[in-house]
């Protein structure tokens, strides 16, 4: 908590307390003062809606621990080396005076798209109504998607990937089809971030501090290689990750609905070159991030003793 | 632990050697309390309470050997267990209802430690899956199958075994070892006898399956030529093209305008040349065996496409194949079914 204040209300809003556990009234206030610019900006309104559930449980997060058997977990003590908060402050809010700090717009180029068949779509019969201002056109009933509106949000995805992981945020790639299963997991192995490829648990994300344990961390950052599940549906993570405020980042296809997801990227999930890309771009990015971050934090570590001496 | 734990001072109360613990509540049943417990699980025990439990356990021990009047150093979990039945004699039937003191791993069930770290990020990838062990076998195993060598194996064959034992080996007795061989790679513990069994085994390496375009070769006259052959329904053909010619095709020693009068079948031996845009520039020598009239033809096409291959640069062969010039035709005469009259057709149905 003293570690990675900002990183709370980074990546989702400051309703982010866990009910049941017994935090000082204060410490709301300091991470929602903390939330950064980025995310205020592009909030969608299904995190504006999900505010509105916050409230009942700041007052219940507020309350003394009544009843629970389990001794409430110690606050974690204070690391060694712990940086004074200007320090804190400059680190997380440099990169977000850049439109563009991680230079994600050098990872891909639009003829990458289309070598890798991003802009193909599905049948004129499967397409879903809201996903008619991303589709270029339709040939032979099979509809284009547009690969200008793609590069957009594509660049804006992966910016938003950057700065989660920039600042040590918890990233989960969700997918759910058989063939990309194990590709999608050995890429949140590379990153170094998580990954869940099988059969969604119902309460995983709203029921999590019974099913993992009290003290567990949710996932600051969803990101879907695939937004239906097995049965053509939309994935029960999407909206359980809306009503958790947890930011979605989600491919989207043409017969998808994109929704409730934070950062769609309109395009091809069916190829297996389209999502080998996907993968790729998805990996450069947050060890770019990562490494940023790391550098940043040597350099201050070496200009603090220098100052010190 | 305790189980029935009961204050020190309410049990002797003359005795006052030593200090008393905590007053502690006997246990509480859970229906006291408010909240619906039977939905969190079973009960969860943190590592701290487990090291408590482990702390008062040994304290314990060293009154319970004071009060026996035993060296608490080399006391026992048969002299607690002997202690506890002298001090708390119980006449229960069933003997995990009796009070007993035993180390706390004993007591409470091995649970799974905290799984994140201190800023919360657990420590296994497949984490929020729910079931990280499992699900993560499951990939390892996915990754072994992908990374195993695609050479397979395979049982030394009669002649080998012959040469390896160098005693005559019979077909009954030969295909029985194999049989045997095979019993014994199947039973569960087949790891130990590995090395035995790959004695008998041989390593098959993985052939490539890439296509190889023959180069040119040049006859006594200096002429560039190429063979190719090709089969279609029963016809075998063999077909050498030769360079610098006028156009000129021979079929078993005859003309082809005199050996396929029809002119769909001279169209079809003319195919690859249009599509290659090489009509008057190659002469061809064929044999052809078996087959009907349309099946010789299109096994000549296939000959003669093949042979093309090597006068050709590779994107022409890729477009020749696309257009299904380099592709044996699969389709061959279907049986007759019995309850049918042909391959298709049934019975001609008589209402009555």
């Amino acid at each position: 908590m003293e570690r990675y204040p900002a990183t709370k209300g980074g990546g989702r809003g400051a309703t982010a307390t866990a009910p049941g556990r017994a935090r000082p009234a204060p410490q709301e206030a300091e991470s929602a003062a903390d939330l950064p610019p980025l995310l205020l900006l592009h909030r969608p309104r299904a995190l504006r809606r999900a505010r509105s559930m916050a409230l009942p449980r700041l007052l219940r997060a507020a309350a003394p621990r009544l009843y629970s058997t389990v001794p409430a977990p110690a606050p974690a003590p204070a690391p060694a080396g712990n940086r004074p908060r200007a320090d804190d402050d400059k680190l997380l809010t440099e990169p977000l005076s850049h439109p563009d700090f991680f230079s994600v717009k050098e990872l891909f180029t639009l003829k990458d798209l289309f070598d890798a068949r991003v802009h193909l779509g599905h049948k004129k019969g499967c397409r879903h109504r809201f996903m008619e201002p991303y589709i270029f056109g339709c040939r032979l009933d099979q509809d284009i998607i547009d690969l200008d509106q793609t590069m957009q949000h594509l660049q804006l995805a992966l910016n938003f990937t950057a700065h989660v992981a920039y600042r040590g945020g918890i990233i989960l790639f969700v997918s759910r089809r058989r063939q990309f299963c194990h590709l999608v997991e050995s890429t949140a192995r590379a990153c170094g971030e998580y990954a869940h490829t099988r059969y969604w648990q119902g309460g995983l994300l709203t029921n999590a501090h019974i099913q993992f344990g009290p003290g567990v961390r949710l996932p600051d950052l969803l990101i879907f290689l695939n937004t239906l599940n097995n049965v053509f549906e939309p994935h029960v993570a999407i909206r359980d990750a809306a009503k958790m405020n947890i930011p979605t980042v989600g491919v989207v296809d043409t017969n998808c609905n994109p929704c409730l997801i934070t950062y769609p990227i309109p395009g091809n999930d069916d190829s297996p070159a389209a999502v080998e890309l996907y993968c790729k771009l998805f990996r450069m990015t947050i060890i770019r991030a990562k490494d940023k971050r790391r550098q940043s934090e040597a350099v201050e570590e070496l200009q603090r003793k220098a100052q010190g001496k | 632990s305790w189980e029935g734990r009961v204050d020190h001072n309410k049990l002797c109360p003359e005795v006052k050697a030593f200090p008393s613990p905590t007053v502690r509540l006997i246990c509480t049943t859970t229906a006291v309390q408010k909240r619906n417990v039977g939905a969190s699980g079973p009960e969860k025990y943190t590592e701290a309470f487990i090291k408590k439990q482990i702390e008062e356990f040994n304290l314990g021990k060293r009154h319970l050997a004071n009060m026996m009047g035993e060296d608490p150093e080399t006391f026992t979990q048969e002299d607690i267990d002997r202690a506890i039945a002298y001090l708390f004699p119980s006449g229960l039937f069933d003997k995990r209802a009796r009070p007993l003191m035993k180390h706390p791993t004993e007591v409470f069930p091995e649970q799974r430690k905290i799984q994140w770290g201190e800023d919360g990020r657990p420590f296994h990838f497949l984490f929020y899956t729910g079931k990280q062990s499992y699900y993560s076998l499951m990939h390892k195993n996915i990754c072994d199958i992908l990374n195993r060598n695609l050479a397979g194996s395979r049982w030394l064959t009669k002649i080998e075994l012959e040469e390896m034992l160098l005693e005559k080996v019979s077909d009954n007795d030969y295909s029985r070892f194999i049989q045997l061989l095979q019993k014994l790679a199947t039973l569960p513990c087949a790891d130990i006898e590995e090395k035995y069994i790959q004695k008998f085994s041989k390593e098959v390496p993985a052939q490539l399956q890439k296509v190889v375009i023959e180069p040119l070769q040049h006859d006594e006259r200096g002429v560039a030529f190429s063979t190719g052959e090709g089969k279609r329904k029963t016809a075998r053909a063999t077909a050498v093209v030769y360079d610098n010619g006028t156009g000129r095709i021979t079929v078993n020693g005859i003309d082809i305008l005199h050996y396929f009068p029809v002119l769909q079948d001279r169209e079809q031996l003319l195919f690859p040349f249009q599509f290659l845009g090489r009509i008057g520039k190659h002469d061809m020598v064929c044999t052809v065996s078996g087959g009907g009239r349309s099946a010789q033809a299109g096994a000549i096409r296939l000959a003669s496409a093949k042979a093309l291959r090597s006068f050709v640069t590779e994107k022409e062969v890729e477009f020749m194949r696309q257009a299904g010039l380099l592709t044996v035709d699969p389709r061959v005469k279907e049986r007759k079914k019995p309850g049918q009259e042909g391959p298709r057709r049934k019975f001609t149905w008589k209402k009555r």
